[in-house]
């Protein structure tokens, strides 16, 4: 929308009416607002590399981490990240398509693209409380050493990851969770995991099979499988926790900065899609009133669909840093 | 932006007719570069493990080319910086460009620094 009044003195630069750079006032200070914003998610990035390249052999395998789709089970890496970039690229082209009605004074069509965009961001935001939920619940379980390493369990044989709950001992007259009611003094305390360590431990040494996979990867990028032995040696020695799904502070699919870059950055993504998807929700009720059919002009839907494809683009990059490469 | 649309892409080798066939084709291009990263991140070709180009595999290497590849396609069409004045694209397009590069060289030479005192230094943190 173009607010300065023209005086007429046409040559004059600072007589107001002027566009510099071709682009009206708003249009610019949405993009000088995204190139601020795209500084901001690169810093993040740039601190999620940096971390990675200074816990090299130990950072998590992404394809080991992300493996679930909504409805199936088993294992398919990277499928539902994929489906979700999808939706996002495809709700960034009803966006593009609705701008372009816009510019054809289409009103039915402005407003059905708008609809269509809303909705393909309310299944993206969905997803990824989706694919946190699981993330924090957490998969196979894990031991935690008085180092903060994390030590996962396999198959000796075929290689495959353990569940605790499939091997873990159970042993009665353990500790239960401290609640208000049990106590006069209530002091706080965190969930307690399902199984204690000593029920683990007993666990892995009545099951001959099994043995421990540390974090370190090997030349190829393969988690290091130790032999039973070793196994048995660092559970005893080291084993100092239980750790179920992550959290800020513990993490059971390795480095708890991993975690930690994971919902701070991700998060912050799909902050952004939230409000893209308010803002555009209020765009859309503009649109259905009529407000830029008065006014003769559809730039608004521009400007907010620059910030929507801002937010696709940052996904694009957050997809190759988190889960592919 | 100006009410024309340029309706080529890939340096005019494939023109279109209208903005809405251009946006169609362009979703086409994006789509199947995502699925070569996804067939690719799920295969892990071991040719393009085992080879590495300054301190990265080839396969990074590549999944981080076709992200600058959409990135540009989302930039230049969704955004239409295509159609904007070249002084106003310049500026949104250089200015993160330098910083970035900037900050990503400082901080990854100094993680690699960091990540050699860890394996080579005194610090005991595997225990």
């Amino acid at each position: 929308m173009d607010t300065t009044v023209i005086t007429g003195e046409e040559e004059n630069v600072w007589g107001g009416g002027n566009k510099p750079l071709g682009a009206s006032y708003g249009k610019m200070m949405m993009w000088f607002f995204i190139v601020s914003d795209a500084l901001t998610f690169s810093g993040f990035l740039a601190a999620y590399g940096f971390t990675r390249f200074k816990f090299l052999e130990t950072w998590p395998i992404a394809d080991e981490v992300f493996t679930h789709v909504p409805f199936f089970h088993g294992n398919y890496p990277m499928i539902y990240v994929a489906l979700m970039t999808f939706i996002l690229i495809m709700s960034s082209v009803t966006m593009v398509l609705a701008v372009d009605a816009g510019h054809k004074m289409q009103h039915n069509k402005v407003v059905w693209y708008m609809f269509l965009t809303i909705i393909g961001g309310a299944i993206f935001v969905g997803s990824q409380a989706w694919e946190w939920a699981t993330f924090i619940k957490g998969d196979y379980g894990a031991i935690e050493t008085k180092g903060g390493r994390i030590l996962q369990f396999v198959d000796g044989k075929t290689g495959d990851r353990v569940a605790l709950a499939d091997f873990a001992k159970i042993i009665e007259d353990e500790r239960s969770q401290h609640t208000s009611s049990e106590g006069v003094w209530f002091e706080n305390e965190g969930t307690l995991p399902t199984y204690t360590v000593n029920e683990v431990l007993q666990g892995f040494q009545a099951n001959q099979n099994l043995v421990v996979r540390t974090e370190f990867k090997d030349e190829n990028g393969h988690k290091t499988i130790l032999s039973r032995e070793d196994s048995l040696m660092k559970l005893n020695k080291e084993a100092a926790l239980v750790v179920e799904g992550a959290n800020l502070i513990h993490n059971e699919y390795g480095s708890r900065l991993f975690a930690d870059f994971f919902f701070f950055i991700t998060g912050f993504h799909g902050f952004h899609v939230f409000s893209g998807v308010i803002i555009n929700i209020i765009i859309f009720f503009n649109v259905i009133l009529g407000t830029y059919e008065k006014r003769k002009n559809y730039e608004m839907v521009e400007k907010v669909g620059l910030y929507w494809h801002f937010v696709d683009l940052v996904w694009v990059f957050v997809f190759t840093f988190f889960y592919l490469v | 932006m100006a009410d024309e649309h340029k309706l080529e892409i890939f340096r005019g080798l494939l023109k279109f007719k209208s903005n809405v066939s251009k946006i169609w084709g362009v979703l086409i291009f994006l789509s199947i570069v995502t699925a070569i990263e996804v067939v690719l991140g799920i295969y892990k070709p071991s040719v393009l493990i085992e080879t590495s180009f300054l301190g990265m595999h080839v396969l990074n290497w590549i999944f981080i080319i076709l992200t600058l590849i959409k990135a540009y396609y989302i930039a230049w069409d969704f955004m239409h910086l295509r159609d904007e004045k070249s002084s106003l694209r310049r500026t949104i397009v250089w200015t993160p460009i330098f910083l970035v590069s900037y900050l990503i060289f400082i901080l990854l030479f100094e993680a690699d620094y960091i990540h050699e005192v860890y394996s080579n230094g005194f610090v005991k943190w595997n225990f």
